[in-house]
């Protein structure tokens, strides 16, 4: 079964350090737009989603305010192309501490793209209760969207071509922090001529 | 590598699928305790639940999977079908086949039935028990409560005891068992042992002596449906020798588990003091049963056709 083109490093969109401003960034946005914080659930989505919304409860919390309730969700059993997946996708875990029933409800994901992750994430919530309000954090939108999804919280806007991914880096999952643009090998990123 | 197309027995299934089946059925299991038991993972796939023998947990299990993750099924006992009316298992088989089903699960008295309509028919095809051969998702379930009581299957010794002869159960736990690094050991009087099983895994006649030091005992039923010829004196002899009782069980580990795949002889193969008492996981069991046929519907259907 022949795998997709292999994919190369182009371009570091942050390093270590910048990944923790635009992460302090975010949960001083997210504390801002939330001040009842009892209200308020850190949901993040499989894989890194999960690490990121521990962090980002972590900066909330670093206030001295109340703790913040931080669940997981794995969207793979409501993915709209499972038929379109060679091998079966590993399932993770799912675990939704709180009652959502009247919660304010933010969904954390590491890289926002066509939005059908946040479309097969708002059905399984849903399932899971009735919240007041969902809202959606992104650490990258990277633009390309399918559906009409758009974030609340974003760390970092991208372009990325159809060709090229972005890959957010977390030491809980890969051993180092940072977010790179990666393009197939074999060619090269576009070079922009003159200014803007 | 993908899961195979078919879910025979236990005996052609890789260890690392046995590992992905519980794996998914650990994670599965959460699902049924949200507050909608149900995710859209199968939508628009259809089941043909096929019955050719009585059972109420398997199928009921089978049922309970398959609507917990939308499939659309239909189940069949055979009792109440054509089948009665004399229609072989490879027309009924090729008749559901014209309706379109994704996959069959099918319960049969004839070992290698399922085997068959493997090789005659599109659908996918899981074994709920073939006569005195295989129940795969038996030995998956009872392998997910070892796990999940002991956290680890390597190492553990089991002995799994009464009427060898006629127990698919026994079969898949031995094949299942000794994949994945455990030591069973079977205990049944001469009469109830198969000839040979020897060669596959440790025997003994002796109750007491397959007890000692046990992980974990599973207890199998008495089939008495299947016994027309004296495998043994009596029933109360049966149960004085092979019957496991609390005093009997003192011989295994302080911490042993008791399963039994019901459902339950009480007062024959298990006492029940020991059925209802603080060892048995008899009703972990079936729980676990429902998240086993779950994993094993979505590895089977949630990936891509073209896959295989």
């Amino acid at each position: 079964m022949p795998g997709p083109p292999r994919h190369v490093e182009r371009k570091q969109l942050l390093d270590a350090r910048a990944l923790q401003r635009v992460l302090q960034r975010l949960a001083a946005a997210i504390r801002k737009a939330h001040p009842q914080r009892s209200e308020l659930v850190l949901v993040g989505i499989q894989t890194r989603g999960v690490p990121l919304a521990r962090r980002l409860a972590k900066l909330i919390e670093a206030d001295g305010g109340s703790r913040l309730a931080v669940g997981t969700l794995d969207i793979t059993l409501y993915r709209d192309d499972l038929t379109q997946i060679a091998a079966q996708p590993v399932i993770k875990r799912t675990d939704i501490p709180v009652s959502l029933e009247g919660r304010s409800v933010i969904l954390v994901d590491d890289v926002l793209y066509t939005g059908r992750t946040i479309r097969a994430a708002l059905d399984e919530l849903i399932d899971f209760g009735r919240p007041a309000r969902i809202q959606l954090c992104a650490l990258v939108d990277r633009g390309g969207r399918e559906l009409p999804i758009q974030p609340d919280f974003v760390g970092l806007r991208a372009e990325a071509g159809r060709g090229e991914s972005v890959q957010v880096r977390l030491e809980e999952e890969d051993g180092d922090d940072r977010v790179v643009l990666l393009g197939p090998a074999g060619t090269r990123a576009p070079r922009r001529r003159g200014g803007r | 590598m993908s899961f195979p197309r078919h879910l025979l027995g236990i005996e052609t299934l890789a260890p690392e699928h046995v590992q992905a089946v519980l794996d998914t059925a650990e994670k599965l299991r959460e699902v049924l305790d949200r507050p909608i038991k149900k995710v859209p993972a199968l939508r628009g796939k259809t089941v043909v639940n096929l019955f050719y023998e009585p059972s109420t947990r398997t199928r009921s299990s089978f049922e309970i999977a398959e609507k917990a993750l939308s499939a659309d099924s239909l189940s069949i006992a055979t009792a109440t079908s054509s089948a009665s009316k004399g229609e072989t298992l490879l027309d009924t088989a090729k008749n559901l086949e014209a309706m379109n089903p994704d996959l069959i699960v099918l319960r049969h008295s004839a070992s290698g039935a399922p085997h068959f309509l493997a090789r005659h028919c599109r659908s996918a095809i899981v074994n709920a028990g073939d006569g005195a051969h295989e129940h795969p998702t038996q030995a998956l379930l009872d392998a997910l409560t070892l796990r999940q009581k002991k956290g680890r299957l390597e190492g553990l010794r089991v002995a799994i005891v009464g009427d060898v002869l006629h127990s698919r159960v026994a079969r898949s736990n031995v094949w299942l068992l000794n994949k994945v690094g455990a030591r069973p050991v079977l205990c049944a009087p001469p009469t109830l042992a198969p000839p040979g099983i020897e060669q596959l895994c440790p025997l003994t006649h002796d109750l007491d002596e397959a007890l000692e030091g046990a992980d974990a005992v599973m207890m199998l039923r008495l089939q008495l449906e299947r016994m027309a010829g004296g495998f043994f004196p009596s029933l109360r002899e049966y149960h004085a020798r092979y019957g496991l009782t609390a005093a009997r069980l003192a011989r295994a580990r302080k911490d042993v588990l008791v399963l039994h795949p019901g459902p339950l002889n009480r007062g024959v193969e298990i006492a029940s003091e020991v059925a209802d008492g603080p060892y048995s996981v008899i009703l972990d069991q079936v729980t676990n049963g429902v998240a086993v046929r779950m994993a094993v519907l979505y590895l089977m259907l949630g990936g891509s056709q073209e896959a295989h």
